[in-house]
């Protein structure tokens, strides 16, 4: 196969969701079954596609194959230079693999909402943006450049905001909507900025371009602070789009969004875009934004995992389980196991979209069993409301169980291999800088995950029922869901990846996926790629011993706490209850955001009312209400005839002068005659004018004059400017004839 | 004597100053019409001319073809207004057509 019938085939994957998108956006409600079969036969069309791009590039082609073309060229721009913006794509073994991720959670969620969204009042619609949404990811996942990364990155923001609003008429979803798209734009402006600094000192968009101009010597703005600023502005754009640590908040509110979504945009791929924006930009970022990286990354997987064990809504717990997780693969990546980072956002998009499949699953049967009880008041995420499912769901049930073994990180799964290696990843990042803080946080996230995860599963499937008489009206979910569920728990398992259950270094992924070589000077890099990996091989043991303890310990609680009873969490909770009000409540960050950012747009606001109703008003008021006391003042007089508008006039005239000749005297004796007589005709004159505008001076003749002066101005010239107007074409003709005539004899 | 370009240009120009002239003086709508004929020909004289003697191919030519449609459709849409004022005011002379003043 040819690279240029490679490079067609990614440009069909590319556009085919944006013609599904297009064909259901206004054609899907006239169509049968409101287009669903043509959206679902086009995403399993894409991964067809993809897979076979993903086997050629992998074992035919080693270099990446690039396709690019000039879309404007401004020419020689003033103060910038060259100026033109190239667009292209580029497959790499990055991209083929990241797109056949893509494609496979895209064309399962597909099926999986034919039966979730079945009845929906916005059925083609629904449809249509998560075409849209797979054509802008895949457009992230594809590009050569930052200028169309960044469209992308705006597109898949769109449709996140589009996809979470989907029930507007519920306020809590149009809220969270709102919330998340204006989060990611603080996140996104930080990565424009960086993407600008680059293209200031580079003039080109090319991620291959930039990185041989750095690895040439060349640094943005010549100095090595800019190029450590613009990695950490870029990785914004990924703290934004990955919910990381300080704008994570956004991520578990978008759960208002139908769960498909949230499997298809809010766990496995949207989510893992700012861990594939990392992995591309990883040759740009200097030793320090790599620390900065991983500290994020760390504290975001703590926070979260923390948070996760007090949430009661199903999809809460998997949405702070996927911010921690999305922490894990940034930390990953931080600590420079940029294969291991990887790995994990590929396994991980497969288990974490599984489980809020499976969670959609187990809403979907709980909500026609309410509909049917005519219970609307009971939540159906609720986990307390559920309980006993397993008997009732097996399908979802086992496959959840899988996702949860592998996510808790239990041997044989695909999650024990990439924890695993991030865990390992973190000690030797530790051994090589002394930063032992990252791996500890590791270690006890890891305990944490698999505490919350079998919580979450025991209290849903294992146990009784918690209502009586509910559980008969419980069934498995139809095929098209149940299915989808079944393909990503056998994803779940280690051969996928390696032959080897206890190391993926064996296995195609490890070979397909190496650390690309660092292009920053040598003073900034980080531990070089062999001295690093030496240090994760001597650690791989001692980290997967580790992480099987701490896994271990984190099951067993959970079954001594949830299952067995031995351990109270009620108690515990009241034990601790400080600690267990500020997880249960998020670490407060909506109530410090609230504080800070809304509080302080007030405060300001409040300024702003202040001066504009004191100063500014008081300016405009102050003026009219002198001009009012002044005439009203004179007004009053000539009513009561006491002095009439001359005796006015006469006196203020006496007294200018008086004014003028005692100024002008007193400057002369100072200073000498010519000052004396500035003076007196100053001081005069402003008494006088004083005077004469109370006696309504200023309003007649000034403040009219002014307006009847524009409108006898106008009515003058339009009444000369009427002669020439003949209305004889040919005059016309006459005068355009002679202001050519001039115009060629003063620029020839 | 060698005809050269300037011959032409000045060919083009004393049609073009009777066009003007025409379109200046004439009362006649049909006698202005003729007199626009005669300027958009010149104008056509001088694209030729700059493409016989310079190095552009046949750019002049296409212009002058494309000179010659459009005045063929302006001179049959300027003849069915100058018609249908003919039924509406019974003359064609340009002075007396003043009803839009004012």
């Amino acid at each position: 196969m040819s690279p240029e019938l490679l490079v067609k085939f990614s440009i069909v994957i590319l556009i085919l969701p944006l013609l599904s998108f297009i064909t259901l956006i206004f054609l899907g409600r006239r169509m049968s079954r409101q287009g669903d079969w043509l959206a679902t036969f086009i995403l399993f069309a894409c991964l067809g596609l993809s897979l076979v791009v993903m086997y050629q590039k992998l074992t035919a082609f080693g270099e990446p194959l690039r396709f690019s073309f000039s879309w404007v060229d401004f020419g020689n721009v003033p103060l910038i230079g060259q100026m033109q913006i190239q667009l292209g794509m580029m497959i790499d073994n990055l991209s083929a693999i990241m797109v056949v991720v893509v494609c496979i959670v895209s064309s399962l969620v597909h099926l999986f909402s034919i039966g979730y969204m079945k009845g929906d009042v916005r059925y083609s619609r629904y449809f249509a943006y998560l075409g849209l949404f797979t054509f802008s990811m895949l457009m992230i996942v594809l590009t050569d450049n930052f200028f169309t990364i960044y469209v992308g990155w705006e597109l898949v923001g769109i449709c996140s905001y589009l996809l979470i609003g989907h029930w507007y008429e519920k306020k809590s979803a149009s809220d969270a909507a709102k919330k998340a798209f204006i989060v990611n734009r603080i996140g996104d402006i930080g990565m424009f900025t960086g993407i600008l600094i680059l293209y200031r000192t580079f003039h080109t968009f090319g991620f291959t371009e930039i990185f041989s101009a750095i690895g040439a010597g060349r640094l943005p703005m010549g100095s090595e602070a800019w190029l450590t600023a613009s990695g950490i502005l870029i990785f914004c754009g990924a703290v934004g789009k990955s919910a990381q640590f300080p704008l994570h908040v956004w991520l578990p509110d978008a759960m208002e969004g139908p769960t498909p979504v949230s499997a298809l945009i809010h766990a496995a791929t949207m989510v893992a875009a700012g861990v594939y924006l990392i992995a591309r930009t990883f040759p740009m970022m200097t030793a320090t934004a790599l620390m900065t990286i991983a500290y994020i990354g760390a504290v975001t997987a703590f926070i979260s995992a923390t948070i996760a064990i007090a949430q009661n809504d199903i999809k809460k717990v998997l949405a702070y389980s996927t911010i921690s997780q999305l922490g894990y693969m940034v930390m990953g990546l931080g600590v420079g196991a940029y294969t291991a980072g990887f790995f994990h956002l590929v396994t991980h998009a497969m288990f974490k979209a599984g489980l809020f499949l499976g969670s959609g699953s187990v809403i979907h049967a709980m909500h026609h069993a309410l509909h049917k009880k005519g219970d609307h008041h009971t939540d159906p995420q609720d986990i307390r409301n559920m309980g006993g499912l397993r008997d009732k769901m097996p399908i979802t049930y086992f496959t959840f169980l899988m996702f949860t073994l592998a996510i808790s990180g239990v041997p044989l799964t695909s999650g024990f291999l990439s924890k695993d290696e991030i865990l390992a990843g973190t000690l030797a990042f530790g051994g090589l800088t002394g930063h032992y803080l990252i791996p500890v946080i590791g270690f006890l996230v890891a305990g944490l995950t698999a505490f919350y995860m079998f919580r979450l599963v025991i209290l849903t499937f294992l146990g009784k029922h918690s209502a009586e008489g509910r559980s008969t009206d419980i069934h498995e979910s139809p095929i098209t869901m149940t299915l989808p569920l079944v393909v990503f728990a056998v994803f779940s398992f280690f051969a996928w990846f390696s032959f080897n259950p206890v190391s993926a270094s064996t296995g195609w992924f490890h070979r397909a996926i190496e650390r690309p070589p660092s292009v920053v000077p040598a003073a900034l890099q980080a531990a070089e790629t062999e001295t690093f990996a030496e240090a994760m091989h001597a650690s791989h043991f001692t980290a997967m011993a580790l992480s099987l303890t701490v896994a271990g310990i984190g099951i067993l609680l959970a079954f001594a706490t949830y299952k067995w009873k031995k351990i109270s969490a009620d108690s515990l909770a009241e034990r601790f209850g400080g600690i267990y009000k500020f997880v249960l409540n998020k670490w407060y960050f909506d109530e410090l955001y609230g504080a800070v950012a809304v509080g302080g747009t007030l405060a300001l606001s409040r300024v702003l009312r202040w001066f504009d109703i004191n100063v500014i008003d008081g300016l405009v008021n102050g003026s009219a209400s002198w001009t009012k006391a002044v005439v009203f003042g004179y007004s009053e007089h000539a009513k009561e005839k006491k002095v009439s508008a001359s005796v006015f006039l006469f006196g203020g005239t006496f007294v200018s002068v008086l004014v003028a000749f005692w100024t002008g005297e007193w400057f002369w004796t100072q200073n000498s005659v010519f000052t004396g007589l500035i003076a007196a005709l100053v001081s005069g004159g402003l008494t006088f004018f004083f005077f004469w505008s109370g006696a309504g001076g200023f309003d007649k003749h000034i403040v009219d004059g002014a307006v009847n002066g524009v409108g006898y101005f106008s009515g003058f010239f339009g009444v000369l400017l009427r002669k020439v107007q003949t209305g004889r074409v040919q005059t016309y003709i006459v005068f355009v004839l002679l202001g050519i005539m001039v115009l060629f004899f003063v620029f020839r | 004597m060698q005809v050269g370009l300037s011959h032409f240009l000045i060919i083009s120009a004393i049609l073009f100053s009777f066009g003007i002239y025409a379109v200046i003086t004439r009362k006649n709508a049909i006698l202005v019409l003729m007199g626009i004929e005669l300027i958009l020909n010149s104008a056509n004289i001088n694209f030729i001319a700059f493409t016989r003697f310079s190095t552009a191919k046949l750019d002049g030519q296409a212009i002058a073809v494309f000179v010659i449609l459009l005045a063929a459709a302006e001179a049959a849409i300027a003849l069915a207004i100058v018609l249908n004022i003919y039924n509406k005011f019974k003359t064609v002379n340009v002075d007396e057509i003043s009803n839009l003043k004012e």
